[in-house]
C-alpha cells in the first residue's frame, strides 16, 4: 500500500531522533530505504538536503527533503492516513504536541546535563531530571500511554526515554527511573518497550552503551 | 466541523511576542476573545492553574480548556476555526512541513541569536552575535522565496504560520534597532524581508496588536534597569 523507493531516511543507528521516525514509518507500514550516515564524515547528500542543521534524521519523499523529526512524523501522519498517530480532535492534538515539545525542550537537555557534568553540578542535574520525570509521571496517572490505550505522537516523541534513559543511567552511573517514586512513568517505559513495532526496532543495548560511553568520555575530556 | 464556542480567553501581556502571535491568529480568524492581561512580574492564580508545567503566557482558554505553547495554540486556532478567515497552514502536507520547519528555525536558532546580542559582554562578542543574526536573515530571505512563492507573505497571499512565528518579534526588533543603531531589515541585504516587514506591520490583523516602537523602547529600558539592579544586588 505504502510504496517504497520514493521514501528514504538518512540516519545514524544510535540516534533517538532517527529511531522515532522509523517507528512512525513502521506503524504506517511504509517501505523506505535507510541510509546510515557517518556523522564524522557526512555525505554530500545529507549536506545538500539539510544544509542548515547538517544533522540526521532527514526524510526524503519523492526527492523532497523534510527536516526535524517532529515535523517528519506529522508529515508522515498527514500523507498516510491509516493507523493514525495524532488524534483527530483539535484539543487532544494540542496535548499530543505539548508533550512532544516537552520532550525536546526539557527532557533532552535534562538528560544531557546529567551525562556531561560531574560532582555537585551532576547532583543538581539529577534532581532537575527527577523533577522533569515527576511531571511525566503525573501526566501518565491512570493512563497506559500518553496517547491513551494505544501509543500516539507523544509516546513516539518521548519514547527515547524508555530505552536511552536506562542507557544514560548505566553510562553516567545514576538512577532516576525509580518505580516507587515514579510508578506510572516506570510502567509506561515497560509497556512502551513491549509494543511490537518498538520492540522490533531498537538498537542493540550493548553497542548503544558503548557508543554513549565513548561520546561521554570525549565530551568530558574536551 | 466543530464550531468554536463563544468563550475564548487569552492570558497574556501586551509586550510579549509570543502573546502577539495568538492575537494575530485570532484576528485572522475574526474570533472575539477576552484579553486577560497579566501584571508584569506577578503570575495570576489562573495562569498557574492553566499552565502548571511552564507557568508562562500565552495561554488560550477555550470553553474552559487551556491550551499552552504559542505555536501549538496557533495550530489549534487554525484547526478549530478552519472555516473562518484564511488558512494559517496550507492544506498541502509538504508545505506544512516546510513552514513548520521554518517556525522551529525562528524559535530554536534565529531568535536566540538575536537575544545573544543583548547578552554579549564584549564588543567582540557583540559583533559575532550580530553576524550570526545577519547570517540567519539571509536564510530567512531564501525561505521567504521558497515559502511565499513570489507572493507577499511566507504564507502566500495572506499571513501564515511562518509570518506569525517571525513577525511577532518585529516590535522588539524595531526597538532594538533604535537602541543599538543596527538595521536588521536592510533593503540592500534582504530586500524581500524588508518589504515584508512593512507589509506585515500594516496588515489589519497585526496593526492593533503590534506595540509602538517607542513604547517597546521604554519597556526594554525598564527591563535593562531591573536586570542591572538584580545583578548588582547579588
Amino acid at each position: 500500500m505504502a510504496s517504497g523507493g520514493e521514501v528514504k531516511l538518512f540516519g545514524m543507528w544510535a540516534s533517538p531522533a532517527v529511531r522515532r521516525v522509523e517507528w512512525a514509518l513502521k506503524i504506517k507500514g511504509i517501505e523506505y530505504e535507510y541510509i546510515e550516515e557517518d556523522l564524522s564524515n557526512k555525505s554530500t547528500s545529507l549536506l545538500e538536503y539539510n544544509p542548515i542543521n547538517k544533522q540526521v534524521p532527514v526524510l526524503l519523499h519523492k526527492g523532497k527533503p523534510i527536516v526535524e523529526s517532529l515535523v517528519m512524523i506529522e508529515y508522515i501522519d498527514e500523507v498516510w492516513n491509516h493507523n493514525p498517530i495524532l488524534p483527530e480532535d483539535p484539543y487532544e492534538r494540542t496535548k499530543a504536541r505539548f508533550w512532544a515539545t516537552y520532550s525536546e525542550g526539557k527532557c533532552r537537555d535534562a538528560v544531557g546535563k546529567v551525562y556531561f557534568t560531574e560532582g555537585e553540578e551532576k547532583e543538581n542535574a539529577i534532581k532537575y531530571l527527577e523533577d522533569i520525570v515527576r511531571v511525566l509521571d503525573e501526566e501518565l496517572k491512570g493512563k497506559r500511554f500518553f496517547g491513551g490505550e494505544n501509543i500516539g505522537f507523544s509516546d513516539l516523541v518521548l519514547g527515547w526515554m524508555a530505552f536511552w534513559l536506562p542507557v544514560a543511567e548505566e553510562v553516567a552511573s545514576f538512577e532516576v527511573l525509580d518505580s516507587e517514586k515514579f510508578p506510572w512513568f516506570a510502567s509506561w517505559t515497560d509497556n512502551f518497550l513491549q509494543v511490537p513495532v518498538i520492540k522490533e526496532n531498537l538498537p542493540p543495548r550493548d553497542k548503544t552503551v558503548e557508543f554513549f560511553q565513548n561520546y561521554r568520555q570525549q565530551r568530558l575530556a574536551a | 466541523m466543530t464550531q468554536g464556542g463563544e468563550d475564548v480567553k487569552l492570558l497574556g501581556a501586551w509586550a510579549s511576542p509570543f502573546v502577539i502571535r495568538i492575537r494575530i491568529a485570532l484576528n485572522l480568524k475574526g474570533v472575539d476573545y477576552e484579553f486577560l492581561e497579566e501584571v508584569f512580574g506577578v503570575k495570576s492564580e489562573l495562569l498557574l492553574e492553566s499552565n502548571p508545567v511552564y507557568k508562562k503566557i500565552p495561554v488560550l482558554i477555550h470553553d474552559g480548556k487551556p491550551v499552552c505553547e504559542s505555536m501549538i495554540i496557533v495550530q489549534y486556532i487554525d484547526e478549530v476555526w478552519a472555516t473562518k478567515g484564511p488558512a494559517i497552514l496550507s492544506a498541502d502536507p509538504y508545505d506544512r512541513a516546510l513552514h513548520r520547519f521554518w517556525a522551529y528555525y525562528v524559535d530554536d536558532k534565529w531568535f536566540p541569536s538575536v537575544s545573544a546580542i543583548s547578552r554579549a559582554q564584549t564588543e567582540e562578542a557583540k559583533a559575532e552575535a550580530v553576524e550570526q543574526v545577519f547570517a540567519g536573515l539571509k536564510l530567512l530571505e531564501e525561505a521567504f522565496q521558497k515559502c511565499g512563492k513570489g507572493k507577499g507573505f511566507f504564507g502566500g497571499d495572506t499571513i501564515g504560520y511562518v509570518d506569525i512565528a517571525l513577525g511577532c518579534f518585529l516590535a522588539w526588533l524595531k526597538a532594538t534597532e533604535k537602541m543599538t543603531g543596527i538595521k536588521f531589515f536592510d533593503e540592500a541585504k534582504t530586500p524581500l524581508l524588508a518589504q515584508w516587514v512593512e507589509r506585515f506591520c500594516a496588515d489589519v490583523a497585526v496593526r492593533g496588536v503590534m506595540p509602538e516602537t517607542d513604547k517597546m523602547v521604554e519597556f526594554a529600558k525598564m527591563l535593562q534597569t531591573k536586570f542591572k539592579a538584580a545583578a548588582s544586588a547579588k
